[in-house]
């Protein structure tokens, strides 16, 4: 409370607060906690019943392991797509740093029928594997895709204002200090935008948990294959089972939860590590 | 001339007094779409003439589940026009909105139209698909959505399985090999009846389609003729989608005359007629003889001989653990 006593150059630090915490109640915490109301209709057994079905579990699997997969390579592509929006001046940078939203503001079902079109065997894309076997579209590979795609905005925007603000002084100190090129990527620049880079990839990693949309369209959606975790819930609201889908979802909440926090921890000990150093 | 604008002004004002304006919301599945556009102006109309009020429907289409779980949720329906019985049974038991009986307070089980379940294929044939045993052949690629979430999926479904029951002397663990078989052979498990049409027909994926009737001829019509053909089974399932007053929010609307009236006139001649444009099969012996060459002839099971009932079908089948799990954890 020693905020409130300061005097500040915008009061209302009351009244911000309370809106705050009501806003968050409403939007948030009301929904969340109804889904715990709904799984409490449950005993344990039915719980266990509903999350530990074989195409539960095949789900969980596959929702958890695509995402994270997904958010892995965009960590790694996010970077060097803000690496090169911010370092390099060419034709069509402009364009290029707008095409990154992209995915921010299309439906996802526009999103994932325009690429089941385009992976598909007769599509752009598609007919170029198909000759060698590997079908994109219908199996866990274009989830993967559907996937990468949405989250691809998330890892370029965070990392991006760090690059912008990045002194390019400090590269050259470690470059004059006799550091190579990989040493000084490692130990200079890597340090510098890890929290930034590991709050993208929370951010794509827990969209990619939650979409819907796009992966309905090029998942074959088959059980214990190609199903993910939010059509099985829509799966189960359609049998009008309100406590399974809530089951399911719980399990769901509680894990993105927990990893969140984990990413959320790392992220606090490398920004405080890079204050330190 | 300023009298003569007030006696028009207020024969204006008579007439609003009178003619009421009545607003209704008929919550549907996927393909009626363009059929209640066509037979909501037709009963505007027809209201009209009868009673001087006008009625403008709203109409709101999906996956028949999907609409079905709206209107337990609060969706404010009149009246519900959906895909299968078992949809409307659970607006009546979970949220108790009508009777348990609605079925049976209309002619026909309450379903003024029927359609079945026929195969799309490529045009010409190709793969020599005629019958469902052809449909499970190894190598054959079959598009038909999930019967957890396609009203039109689960028709498809009982219909296979009605053949088998049929073929193999009412063995049942004959049976669920042979939908074991069928669904073996399909690729891609799309969550409505038009998500599988656009696989089928834009994607090109399968070499045949388990499709409504009705959503078959419309996609030939909209393809022109061109691309595929519709190959009827011999033997199919008479699918009966139901319609039904909400008794309970047409009652707080006071739209519960109209709403009774909406649904009768669907069995009319007009209706009726209108059914038949839109490839919907007739109940009314009359108009099925008018049109007698625009539906092909098979022999048409239905759910309640073949299985008991929608909640029996249900349990057995499609409820968690059930057949259609079974046959993805062998």
């Amino acid at each position: 409370m020693r905020f409130s006593n300061q005097r500040k150059v915008l009061p209302g630090f009351r009244f911000t607060l309370g809106y705050t915490l009501l806003y968050l109640g409403l939007i948030v915490l009301i929904p969340l906690a109804a889904t715990f109301a709904k799984t409490a209709e449950l005993s344990w057994g039915q719980f266990w019943h509903a999350v530990a079905s074989p195409d539960a579990v095949s789900a969980f699997r596959l929702s958890f392991g695509i995402s994270l997969m997904a958010a892995l390579v965009n960590l790694v592509f996010g970077l060097l797509v803000a690496w090169v929006l911010v370092r390099y001046q060419f034709w069509g940078r402009r364009l290029m740093d707008a095409l990154v939203d992209l995915p921010f503001a299309l439906p996802t079902a526009v999103a994932g029928i325009s690429l089941t079109a385009i992976y598909a065997q007769n599509g752009w894309v598609g007919r170029w594997f198909a000759p060698f076997g590997i079908q994109i579209f219908y199996t866990s590979l274009g989830i993967f895709v559907a996937l990468t795609f949405i989250g691809l905005p998330f890892v370029v925007r965070t990392v991006q204002p760090v690059l912008e603000d990045f002194d390019i002084e400090i590269e050259e100190a470690a470059a004059s200090l006799g550091a190579s090129r990989w040493k000084t990527f490692w130990r200079v620049i890597l340090p510098m935008v890890m929290p930034a880079l590991l709050t993208g990839f929370a951010l794509a990693f827990a969209r990619a948990l939650g979409e819907y949309g796009s992966v309905v369209f090029i998942s074959s959606n088959i059980p214990l294959k190609t199903q993910i975790i939010p059509l099985l819930i829509m799966n189960k609201l359609n049998q009008f089972d309100y406590a399974g889908a809530s089951a399911l979802a719980v399990v769901m909440l509680v894990v993105s939860f927990v990893m969140l926090f984990v990413i959320n921890y790392l992220q606090w000990r490398s920004s405080r590590h890079n204050a330190h150093s | 001339m300023k009298s003569l604008l007030n006696v028009v002004l207020l024969l204006l004002l008579a007439a609003t007094a009178t003619a009421k304006d009545i607003k209704m919301l008929n919550v549907s599945y996927d393909p009626t779409r363009e059929f209640y556009q066509q037979y909501n102006s037709a009963f505007a109309k027809y209201w009209q003439a009868k009673t001087g009020d006008n009625v403008a429907v709203d109409m709101s289409n999906g996956g028949s589940g999907k609409q079905a779980l709206a209107v337990i949720n609060g969706l404010e329906a009149d009246v519900v026009t959906l895909a299968l019985a078992y949809d409307i049974d659970a607006i009546s038991q979970q949220a108790k909105l009508l009777p348990a009986d609605w079925q049976k307070r209309l002619p026909d089980n309450s379903t003024p139209y029927t359609s079945t379940i026929v195969f799309l294929v490529r045009k010409g044939n190709p793969k020599h698909i005629k019958d469902w045993d052809d449909v499970v052949k190894s190598g054959i690629s079959v598009v038909t959505p999930n019967p957890k979430t396609s009203g039109g999926a689960r028709w498809a479904f009982l219909a296979a399985y009605a053949y088998a029951l049929e073929t193999y002397g009412h063995d049942d663990a004959k049976a669920r090999d042979f939908i074991a078989k069928l669904y073996k052979n399909v690729p891609v498990l799309d969550s409505g009846a038009r998500g599988s049409t656009i696989t089928f027909a834009q994607r090109g994926v399968g070499d045949v389609l388990l499709a409504w009737e009705n959503e078959a001829q419309l996609a030939i019509k909209e393809a022109g003729g061109e691309k595929f053909d519709i190959v009827t089974p011999p033997l199919s399932i008479l699918a009966e989608p139901p319609v039904a007053v909400v008794d309970a929010n047409a009652r707080r609307h006071g739209t519960l005359e109209v709403a009774q009236a909406y649904l009768e006139h669907l069995y009319s001649d007009e209706g009726q007629d209108l059914a038949v444009k839109n490839f919907y099969r007739p109940r009314n012996e009359k108009i099925a003889a008018k049109y007698a060459g625009q539906f092909a002839q098979l022999k048409l099971v239905t759910v309640d001989k073949e299985f008991g009932s929608w909640q029996k079908a249900q349990q057995t089948f499609f409820a968690d653990g059930g057949v259609f799990d079974q046959i993805y954890e062998r």
